[in-house]
Order: C-alpha cells, then sequence, then structure tokens
C-alpha cells in the first residue's frame, strides 16, 4: 500500500497547480466567460504547452499515456480554478472514445489535433425523452450509399458550439454505435447555450447528415461497450475535478471564517459554524479518499472498476452538495453573488453531480451489484 | 380539538378561491406556473386588482385599509393565492413599510404614503444592510448628519433587492455614535431621485440583478422624513422584521410547488426520462417531503390557533422560518434532480419565457440557486437557531 505519488506524479502536480493558481484567477475566469467563445483560448493553449491534452493519449498516437491517477491530478487542478475550457469535454470524453475504440488511422489524424489544442472534439449522446443517464438512444443512423446517414436530437452536449467534430452515437440494426461528424456536415445545427455552471452547453440537431463510411468508430454495435468504459474513466475524472473545487470551496469559506467580522468577532468564532466548518472538512477527505479509489480502479477488472467508480460518484455527490451549499451559507449573502468564487464553485458541483449519473443512479448500480464490496466467497 | 375549518372559515375560503380565479389574469397565472420573468409592472397590475377588491393589505389596521380577519383567515388567504398561482405582492410596500407607517408614522406621513403603497404607486426598497452590517444590523454605519431642516447621508447600503426598480427607500441611518449601537439608529424615507445615491447592480448566482450597492454622497433628506423619533429606529426596525409571523413559513407556496412537482413526475415518467425505478425512488421522496410539509402545515396552525388566543411564544415565528426556509430549499433540490444534465443551460438574460412543454427543467437549477437566498435573509436560519435558543430554551 502506498498513497504517495512518484516523483513525475509530484511534478505533474506542481506544475499544473501552478498554472492554475497563476494563470487563471477567478478575474480571468469571469473575463473568460464574458467572451463569445465563454473559454479563454489562451488558457487551453496553456495546458497544450504543458503537454496536459496528450496526457492519456498512447505514446504511439502522441501521447503521454497518463494513467489514472495523472487524470486525477490534473482534474483536481482544474477544478480548484473552476477552469471551464473543453479539457473534460474534449480530452476525457471524446478522447476516452477515440483511446477505447478508433482505429489507428482515426487517432493518427485526431489525437495530434487534440494534443496540440487546436481541435475541439465532443460527445454527443443524451437525449431527450430518455433517462437522465443511459447508454441508450435514438438518433438513428442507417447506411446509405457508402456510408450513413444521421437523424436525431442531441442535448447537454457539452462545448457543442465550439466543437469542430462531434462523435454521435446512434442506432444502427447492430445496435447503438458511435460516429465522427463534421460540424460543418450539411444538416448539423447547433444551439449554444450557456451553462449555469460557466460550461458552454449545446443542442445538436441532425438532419439526413451524411458521414463517409470511415466515420464509423470500432464496429456497428459497438457503441454501449465503448461509452460504458468511456464514462467509467470520465467519471473517475469528475470525482477528481470536484475534489478540486471542493478544496477551493473549503479553503475560501475557511478563510471568510477568520476575517468576516459580526458583533465584533471573527463569524468562525461561532460554534455553530465551526462544527459546519469541520463537516465540510470531513466530506472533503472522504471525497479525496474515493477520487484515489476510482483513479486506481481504472484498470481493475469491470466488476470492481464499477463498483467503485460507483461508490465514489455517489460519495461526491453528497459532499459536494453538503460543502456547496454549507459554504454559501456560511458566506451570507456574499455566497449568492456571481461576484464572488463560492458561488460559482456551487454550481459546478451541482453540475458534476448531474453529470454521468447522479448521486441516486450510482447508488441503484450499486444496489444492482448488491454492494461496493464483492461478496465474500 | 378538531382540524376541520369552521362553517365561516369554509365559506370564506371559497369567497377568495371564486375572486381568485375570476380576477388573477390568465397571464400572470400561466406566467406563475411556467416560473417566468415577473416584471415590475406585473407585481404593479396584480396589486391594484388585489386594492381595489380591498385585500392588498390585509394586515393593516382596519382603519388603513386592513381586514378584521382571524389569524385563520389570514391563513385561508394566503393559501389560496399560493395554490391560485398568484403572484406575490411587493413585501417591501405591503409587509415591511405599511405597517411601520401605521405604527409610527405622522398624520401627515401617513396622509402622505399609506395609500400609493397599497396600491404601489410608489415602489419601496429596504436599505438596512451594509457591507458590514449584515446579521450584527445595529452596527451600521451610513450616517445621517443634521444640517438645518435637512439630514445628510453618506456611506453605502448592499444587497437592497429592486433598488434599480425602487421610488423611495426606507433606511436605517446612524445619527449618533456615542452610545451603544442600537442607539443613535433613525430610520428614514428617502426618495431614490434625490441628488447624490448611486445603485450598481449585482449579479447572483441565479443569472438575475435583482440585488443592488446603493451609495450615498452627500444626500439631503428633509427632517420630516424621519419614522418615529430621531435615535429611535431600532425599535422601529424591531417592529418591522418582527411583523407577519402567520406566512412566514410559506406552507401555500410549498404546496403548490409540490403539486408542480407531481405535475413534472408525470410527465417525466411519460416522455420516458424517469426509469420505474426512478419514479418509485422520486415518489419516495415526495412521501417524505410531503410528511414534513403537512407536520409544518400542522404546526402553523397550532401558532395560528395560538395567535387568536392572543398568546404564543415568539420563538414560534423563528422554528416556522427555519423548518419553512428548509422545506422550500428541499423542494427545489428536488427539482434541480429531476432536470439532470437537461438542466445545465442557464435561461437567458433577457427573460425570455420558459418552455412551456419544458416543465420547469429549463428554470431548475437556477430555481434551486436562488432559494439559497431564504435562509440566508430575513434573520439567517443560524441567528433564528440562536434566538430559539435564547428565548425558548435558556441557554
Ligand atoms: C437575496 C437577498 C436579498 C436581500 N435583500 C435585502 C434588502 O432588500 N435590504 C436589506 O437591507 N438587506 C437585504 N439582504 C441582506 C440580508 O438581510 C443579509 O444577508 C442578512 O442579514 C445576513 O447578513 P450577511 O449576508 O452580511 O451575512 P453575515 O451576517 O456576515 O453572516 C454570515 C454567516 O454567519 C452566520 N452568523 C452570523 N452571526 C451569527 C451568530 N451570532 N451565530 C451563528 N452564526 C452567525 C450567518 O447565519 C451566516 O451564515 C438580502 C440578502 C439576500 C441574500
Amino acid at each position: 500500500m502506498d498513497f504517495d505519488l512518484n516523483d513525475e506524479q509530484k511534478m505533474l502536480q506542481e506544475t499544473v497547480t501552478r498554472f492554475v493558481a497563476e494563470t487563471y484567477d477567478f478575474q480571468k475566469r469571469e473575463h473568460a466567460l464574458r467572451t463569445p467563445d465563454g473559454w479563454s483560448r489562451e488558457a487551453y493553449a496553456g495546458l497544450a504547452e504543458m503537454g496536459l491534452l496528450a496526457l492519456p493519449f498512447a505514446e504511439e498516437d502522441g501521447g503521454f499515456g497518463g494513467g489514472g491517477v495523472e487524470m486525477m491530478i490534473v482534474m483536481e487542478a482544474l477544478g480548484r480554478g473552476l477552469m471551464v475550457e473543453p479539457y473534460f469535454a474534449t480530452v476525457v470524453l471524446a478522447g476516452g472514445v477515440l483511446r477505447h475504440g478508433a482505429s489507428a488511422q482515426q487517432r493518427g489524424d485526431i489525437v495530434p489535433g487534440i494534443a496540440a489544442g487546436e481541435r475541439i472534439l465532443t460527445l454527443a449522446h443524451g437525449e431527450k425523452g430518455l433517462p437522465r443517464h443511459t447508454l441508450a438512444a435514438r438518433t438513428t443512423a442507417s447506411a446509405s450509399g457508402d456510408g450513413w446517414t444521421l437523424d436525431g436530437r442531441k442535448i447537454a452536449v457539452l462545448h457543442g458550439q465550439s466543437a469542430d467534430t462531434f462523435i454521435v452515437s446512434a442506432i444502427t440494426g447492430e445496435g447503438l454505435s458511435l460516429f465522427l461528424v463534421d460540424a460543418a456536415a450539411a444538416g448539423v445545427t447547433v444551439e449554444g447555450k450557456r451553462g449555469y455552471d460557466g460550461v458552454p452547453v449545446a443542442t445538436l440537431a441532425l438532419s439526413g447528415v451524411n458521414v463517409p463510411k470511415d466515420a464509423l468508430i470500432g464496429a456497428t454495435g459497438q457503441g454501449e461497450g465503448i461509452l460504458a468504459r468511456v464514462f467509467e474513466e470520465a467519471t473517475a475524472a469528475l470525482v477528481a475535478e470536484s475534489v478540486g473545487a471542493m478544496a477551493e470551496t473549503f479553503d475560501v469559506t475557511v478563510d471568510y471564517l477568520k476575517t468576516r467580522q459580526q458583533f465584533g468577532v471573527a463569524i468562525g468564532s461561532f460554534q455553530a459554524l465551526q462544527h459546519r466548518a469541520v463537516e465540510m472538512l470531513m466530506q472533503l477527505e472522504l471525497s479525496r479518499s474515493m477520487a484515489i479509489l476510482a483513479a486506481l480502479s481504472l484498470d481493475s477488472d469491470a466488476d470492481q472498476r464499477s463498483r467503485n467508480i460507483s461508490a465514489a460518484k455517489a460519495q461526491i455527490g453528497k459532499s459536494g452538495r453538503i460543502i456547496g451549499q454549507e459554504a454559501v451559507q456560511m458566506h451570507g449573502a456574499i455566497g449568492i453573488t456571481a461576484e464572488y468564487k463560492v458561488g460559482h464553485a456551487f454550481k459546478r458541483l451541482t453540475a458534476i453531480d448531474a453529470l454521468l449519473g447522479d448521486r441516486d443512479w450510482h447508488l441503484a448500480r450499486l444496489v444492482e451489484k448488491r454492494g461496493v464490496y464483492p461478496a465474500s466467497a | 380539538m378538531k382540524l376541520d375549518f369552521t362553517p365561516e372559515e369554509t365559506a370564506f375560503r371559497d369567497e377568495v378561491r371564486t375572486f381568485l380565479k375570476e380576477a388573477l389574469p390568465e397571464d400572470l397565472r400561466r406566467k406563475m406556473i411556467n416560473r417566468d420573468h415577473l416584471t415590475k409592472e406585473d407585481t404593479v397590475r396584480w396589486q391594484r386588482i388585489l386594492n381595489a377588491r380591498g385585500w392588498a393589505v390585509t394586515h393593516w389596521p382596519v382603519e388603513y385599509g386592513g381586514q378584521a380577519w382571524t389569524p385563520a383567515q389570514r391563513y385561508i388567504f394566503q393559501e389560496e393565492m399560493a395554490l391560485a398561482h398568484a403572484p406575490e405582492g411587493s413585501p417591501f410596500n405591503v409587509n415591511m413599510i405599511g405597517p411601520v407607517l401605521c405604527k409610527f408614522g405622522t398624520p401627515a406621513q401617513k396622509d402622505r404614503f399609506l395609500a400609493v403603497t397599497a396600491n404601489i404607486d410608489i415602489w419601496w426598497c429596504q436599505g438596512f444592510s451594509e457591507p458590514g452590517a449584515g446579521s450584527d444590523l445595529a452596527s451600521l454605519k451610513t450616517t445621517a448628519v443634521r444640517d438645518g431642516d435637512h439630514y445628510v447621508l453618506n456611506g453605502q447600503k448592499i444587497w437592497t433587492t429592486q433598488a434599480q426598480h425602487a421610488d423611495w427607500m426606507f433606511g436605517l441611518f446612524r445619527t449618533d455614535s456615542s452610545g451603544k449601537k442600537q442607539q443613535g439608529i433613525t430610520f428614514l424615507l428617502l426618495d431614490m431621485k434625490t441628488p447624490g445615491i448611486t445603485v450598481r447592480p449585482i449579479e447572483t448566482i441565479d443569472g438575475e440583478h435583482d440585488a443592488n450597492e446603493v451609495f450615498f454622497d452627500d444626500v439631503r433628506v428633509p427632517v420630516e422624513n424621519v419614522i418615529g423619533e430621531e435615535g429611535r429606529g431600532w425599535d422601529v426596525a424591531k417592529h418591522l422584521l418582527g411583523s407577519e409571523r402567520s406566512g412566514i413559513a410559506r406552507i401555500g407556496l410549498s404546496k403548490e410547488r409540490l403539486s408542480q412537482l407531481r405535475a413534472l413526475e408525470s410527465r417525466l415518467a411519460a416522455d420516458g426520462t424517469l426509469t420505474d425505478e426512478e419514479q418509485r425512488r422520486l415518489a419516495h421522496k415526495l412521501a417524505e417531503v410531503e410528511v414534513e410539509l403537512r407536520a409544518l402545515e400542522l404546526t402553523q396552525l397550532r401558532v395560528v390557533a395560538a395567535d387568536a388566543h392572543g398568546g404564543g411564544a415568539n420563538a414560534a415565528a423563528s422554528i416556522l422560518k427555519v423548518k419553512g426556509t428548509e422545506m422550500q430549499q428541499r423542494m427545489t433540490e428536488l427539482v434541480a434532480e429531476l432536470a439532470g444534465p437537461a438542466g445545465l443551460a442557464m435561461p437567458d438574460h433577457d427573460h425570455a419565457p420558459n418552455d412551456p412543454d419544458d416543465g420547469w427543467i429549463g428554470a431548475a437549477a437556477p430555481f434551486y440557486f436562488t432559494m439559497r437566498k431564504v435562509s440566508i435573509f430575513g434573520g439567517s436560519n443560524e441567528v433564528q437557531k440562536n434566538i430559539i435558543a435564547k428565548t425558548m430554551l435558556g441557554l
């Protein structure tokens, strides 16, 4: 057993944490949100320069072959800064599909562009009228000529308005399949909005969109298997991000308790608040433990992996809500202003719970598997 | 002991119900159901309809336009208003400055302000909180210095809701800082058009611009605008903050939202968003909420009944405030959960109506965020618990 980072991991942590602290303070983030893109190309280029956009890709694809722990380190740092850039959308989600499903040819075409920060890809999977988190889809892909024709409507597409390429899940005769769709293709309509957590989000309408044969990722019918795997990896990443957001929220709150004066004393001198700040700390530590569990589970066997990852997501759903709500409450009115960081962290924590299955969803999966611990022989 | 309303109370409820059915404009009702943004004009329009019926300011003394209702009638009225999806009037006019003027105003002040306040011909805002004076309101610093027949105001208020719409402000200002901090505070009325006032909007996490900072730079206010006596503003403020206990738990509102949640549940189950298992789990959560709501409702009714007998500890209002706000927050939490990723997008700043087919999904998250405020303002829930500990437990 060893909970220490190795030297390379320590260096990675130091570098990315410093990058976020020095280049992505609250004012910079606010500024990025007000640009037409709604995020900072400069900050994203910074991530590319540090090699972080290439981190999880295999070395033969031009990546660094980073694993769960490396991803945890990066996501926690991004979480601290509440970064809204398309790292999760492009590198984790879309990148995950490429890693687990795409051909060497496809990866060779796309990964270098992602690594350089030049290409934005995103996954378009969720739909209205289907469960909030599911592997199912109603969008269809029918064989036509030498390729496929896609029809359907996708919601909650992260960074959809900035994407040059979508990875779209659609039903073929063999079941769920994944396709690369050029954002400029005829029949593609993107309607972008600002997400409440600052992350741009879009709906994607596909109306008779023709894609070539080699747009298919893997084989037809492999979509579910690929997505299931990618969602687990991405969930572990979200768990780590939430730990970063919780840690930042906790620090800011404790600082506020020490400095805010009412009734002639720091409000942190009230035991009613002290105990609650302590509860925040305990929730944070439990969540951090689960982020480690999730990160270390990515290479475990499928059954154990999904138990651990669901356990981690369920934990941070609860902890994130407690920490977010308590932080806002103990700040008083300033906690609900958009001009202050804590409210934004609260909103990002809310979004993280909603993404890729909320606490209830993951608890239900654990019920199905009869708990977190494997049944004893 | 019995729970039923008397025949008179039931008849009264029917009368209110019938009135609301006929008088509430359909477009306003729709907006309320859809959780669309209500404009100032919307609020004013409804207030005037109520005022014409004599029901705009029912808890004011009868001679100033109030109704000699029993606590039970007040309770019924509030509940019916909420269940009918009627907008709420401006609390600053109806629940705050109105009752203060009735109790402390000079005859001239009453003549000048009461009728126009009830009809929202003038729109009030509340200038109490300052950057350094929140829960510890008495530490406020904005000064009012006497200069002939005027006061000259300098300093800053914050969190002033709807100051951008307000014609007038009622506020607390320091006229003397030599004694105890509760002394030397003066309650003043001021015209928001007075030179030297600057209003700066503050955006909140729900994307709205209802909060403001208000700056005072040598603002001259006539001495005749003092309410009560100079230096006795704290007593006036205490009266203001302590009024209205019958509606504080907002049971009607929570009941209305519960019925909306039930409608949303059915819709999401029908369109396939909720699996059978998820629906069962949600039903369980809703049952849990309903149990608490019922318990709170009965508790509120017991307070109402105690009021009718002229008794009851004041801390009861604090209990209702804490539990009532927790209930409101719990419901919006459930709505946000139901929305899931479909609710990620923030509604536009231009206050375009929400998609009615969407059944709240688009408005769910901002609704959840905005309701965090109810445990902060009006005396935070921590402060309420301090009051309960002190007055009920003797700790
Ligand atoms: C949406 C909104 C609208 C508002 N509108 C208005 C308005 O129109 N006019 C106006 O004048 N004001 C308004 N307010 C301000 C409101 O009255 C204050 O927010 C409130 O008094 C709390 O003060 P504060 O925000 O400075 O928090 P603080 O007093 O700084 O409190 C911070 C935290 O410390 C806790 N705390 C404070 N004292 C104690 C204690 N003794 N024991 C334990 N815990 C304690 C609080 O409960 C809170 O959790 C509004 C506030 C909000 C959120």
